[in-house]
């Protein structure tokens, strides 16, 4: 999952740290440094911590590959969660790997067996869990000194650097001389080999993506090394970034060009849609997807969006805090898939404490997870991999929990009865959903191929 | 220590024109010779038509996956109109290829002009047409087999007429 995702998912892993795994579980997930298409520039090794959870980091596509099967026995034999952190550029590049010729075999387990002591976390059974959790930890720290997660390259003694991740290529690159301590497991730091390390150049200095995770690491251990400047937390890191901070450059960095936005294709649905809460002068709580480019002109449409579920959060949440004159212009844009992961919690909200100037949801169903690359969801009928399965029909969810007020539509049919219905809908004090339906045209003839697939 | 010499090349242009299609062609044809490669991208929305740009780095033994701004010995421009945006990529002593070294219009599918564009890249290069067109048949379907072969020769001969 992405960094954020982690976010959604980080109830369940907090207390899953403290039940012992059975087999393996390894929690990949992969931070964006430098937001190449999120919403924020969270970095995760914070959760390792947090949560008390091993974590290893690849830099590249072999290391992805070997890593994980080491972190599977690394699960296997402490019944720990492991945390697999990658970044966007170790996952949207693609190096040779050497296949293990032999592979550990996955095996189900046998039969249940029960054991609420250390599986049902009421505060009795939390407690010593707390305790095993922290004492595994321990001994993975003591373990970790001499892993094959890490590793020393011997270079000269005047130049040391501490590094992981994608970090340790740029590293090997802009400075071949330097001596090169390249943490894989991150999480319990191996304070020992980091302090010999140090000990053993000249000058230390710590090279990592994103937050100071390493450096305040060394330096919680007494060990004294040089960070990186505040310039570089922000971004992605390159060979020319790392260049720079070996020189304590604090110089303005050169700017690139900007480049092609990304646009809502021709002929989308999602463009009928913003152009009329465009025209209808809507206060538009947006959500995650394509249709965030409503944000950008043409449209200038939406006003916010923050995480997925966060157009009913916030379109209720302003609904009931500005003045009736602009509470009523509030109208949240969610998409199918969307609605789906995190809108469905927000309905009972909307439904439960209704705003007195009521609320217009629209849920632009596309029939497909269309930004990131056509993924089915709950809502389409079909499985991951296109076959058919049960489909929730939105509308149904919708007014079997009460929304009275429900219009299913093509607004691409007649845009100036949507944006009518739009008008109208804004000016009742009642809660309205419509759920604009026109199937996205990039997945139209995909469709067509799945269903047609699924007959023969 | 000294770093070997690589070869780095950026192939740039707009979602959709097939950027890392061609980027997996050069891969595939350095790999098949033997060589480290590495390739990285960044294609956030770029489905929606934005820029898109992509690396592929290859030699003796390639450490980052990106290739340094001022160090690409090859930019290869599918969108004419985004050379600029990518133009500091190039090395001064580096080599643009863009779509005026082809006759679009002999093509007979436009789509093809990424191919083609490798067809002219080729030339600079050491691997065969063999390999080279091995590797276009290893990345497309067989449907555009045909047509991507022609469009590869048509830009390495800088023919006219296919």
């Amino acid at each position: 999952m992405k960094h954020v995702g982690l976010n959604v998912a980080a109830d369940p892993l907090f207390a899953a740290a403290y039940t012992p795994v059975n087999g393996a579980l390894i929690v990949i997930s992969a931070d964006d440094p430098g937001m190449a298409s999120s919403q924020n520039e969270q970095d995760n090794r914070r959760y390792a911590v947090a949560a008390g959870l091993p974590m290893v980091e690849p830099s590249d596509s072999q290391e992805a590959y070997d890593f994980f099967l080491q972190a599977i026995a690394l699960s296997e034999t402490w019944r720990v969660p492991v945390l697999y952190r990658l970044t966007t550029r170790v996952c949207h590049s693609k190096t040779l790997v050497q296949r293990c010729p032999t592979p550990p075999s996955t095996a189900r387990p046998g039969k249940y067996e029960r054991n609420p002591f250390e599986r049902s976390m009421i505060p009795a059974h939390a407690r010593p869990a707390h305790r095993r959790l922290r004492e595994k930890l321990k001994q993975i720290a003591a373990l970790g000194e001499s892993s094959v997660f890490n590793k020393i390259v011997t270079g000269v003694n005047d130049l040391g650097i501490i590094t992981s991740g994608i970090a340790y290529q740029h590293v090997r690159e802009a400075a071949p001389d330097a001596s090169v301590l390249k943490l894989g497991l991150t999480h319990p730091l191996p304070v020992e080999l980091i302090r010999g390390f140090a000990s053993s150049v000249a000058r230390c200095i710590v090279v990592e993506e994103g937050d100071p995770y390493l450096v305040e690491g060394a330096r919680t251990a007494g060990v004294m090394v040089e960070d990186k400047l505040e310039q570089y937390r922000f971004g992605e890191l390159n060979v020319a970034r790392v260049r720079r901070i070996l020189a304590r450059d604090c110089s303005e960095e050169p700017k690139p060009a900007a480049g092609k936005p990304p646009a809502l294709c021709p002929g989308c649905g999602h463009r009928t849609a913003f152009t009329a809460l465009h025209n209808v002068n809507a206060i538009v709580a947006g959500d995650i997807g394509c249709y965030g480019l409503g944000v950008l002109p043409p449209f200038e449409a939406v006003d916010t969006s923050l995480c997925m579920g966060a157009s009913f959060g916030v379109g209720l949440g302003l609904r009931h805090s500005l003045p009736p004159e602009d509470a009523k212009r509030v109208v949240g844009v969610i998409g199918d898939s969307t609605f789906m992961h995190s809108g469905l919690t927000g309905l009972a909200e909307m439904i439960y404490n209704p705003p007195s100037t009521g609320f217009v949801m629209v849920i632009l169903d596309n029939r497909i997870t269309a930004m990131t690359g056509f993924q089915e969801h709950p809502g389409t009928g079909r499985t991951l991999d296109h076959t058919h399965t049960n489909r929730i029909v939105i509308e149904d969810v919708v007014r079997a929990m009460g929304v009275k007020s429900v219009h299913v539509l093509d607004h691409t049919e007649d845009p100036k009865a949507f944006e009518e219905l739009l008008r109208a809908s804004m000016e009742k004090p009642e809660l309205t959903v419509i759920v604009a339906r026109r199937t996205c045209l990039l997945v139209t003839r995909l469709i067509k191929e799945w269903e047609e697939c699924e007959l023969q | 220590m000294s770093v070997p010499k690589i070869t780095n090349i950026v192939v740039a242009g707009l979602g959709g024109q097939g950027v890392l299609t061609t980027t997996d062609i050069v891969a595939e044809v350095a790999a098949r010779a033997g060589l480290d490669v590495k390739k990285s991208e960044i294609h956030g929305m770029s489905q929606r038509g934005g820029s898109v740009s992509s690396d592929v780095r290859f030699g003796e033994h390639v450490f980052s996956p990106m290739v340094p701004d001022g160090e690409a010995d090859f930019l290869v421009m599918l969108a004419a109109d985004q050379v600029e945006v990518n133009a500091t990529a190039l090395s001064p002593t580096g080599v643009l290829i863009d779509v005026s070294q082809v006759d679009e219009s002999k093509l007979s599918n436009r789509k093809s002009i990424n191919v083609a564009l490798l067809g002219a890249l080729s030339q600079h290069l050491k691997f065969t047409d063999e390999e080279w067109i091995a590797a276009i048949k290893r990345n497309l379907p067989k449907t555009l087999h045909d047509t991507n072969v022609e469009a590869f020769l048509a830009g390495k001969n800088k023919v006219t007429a296919i």
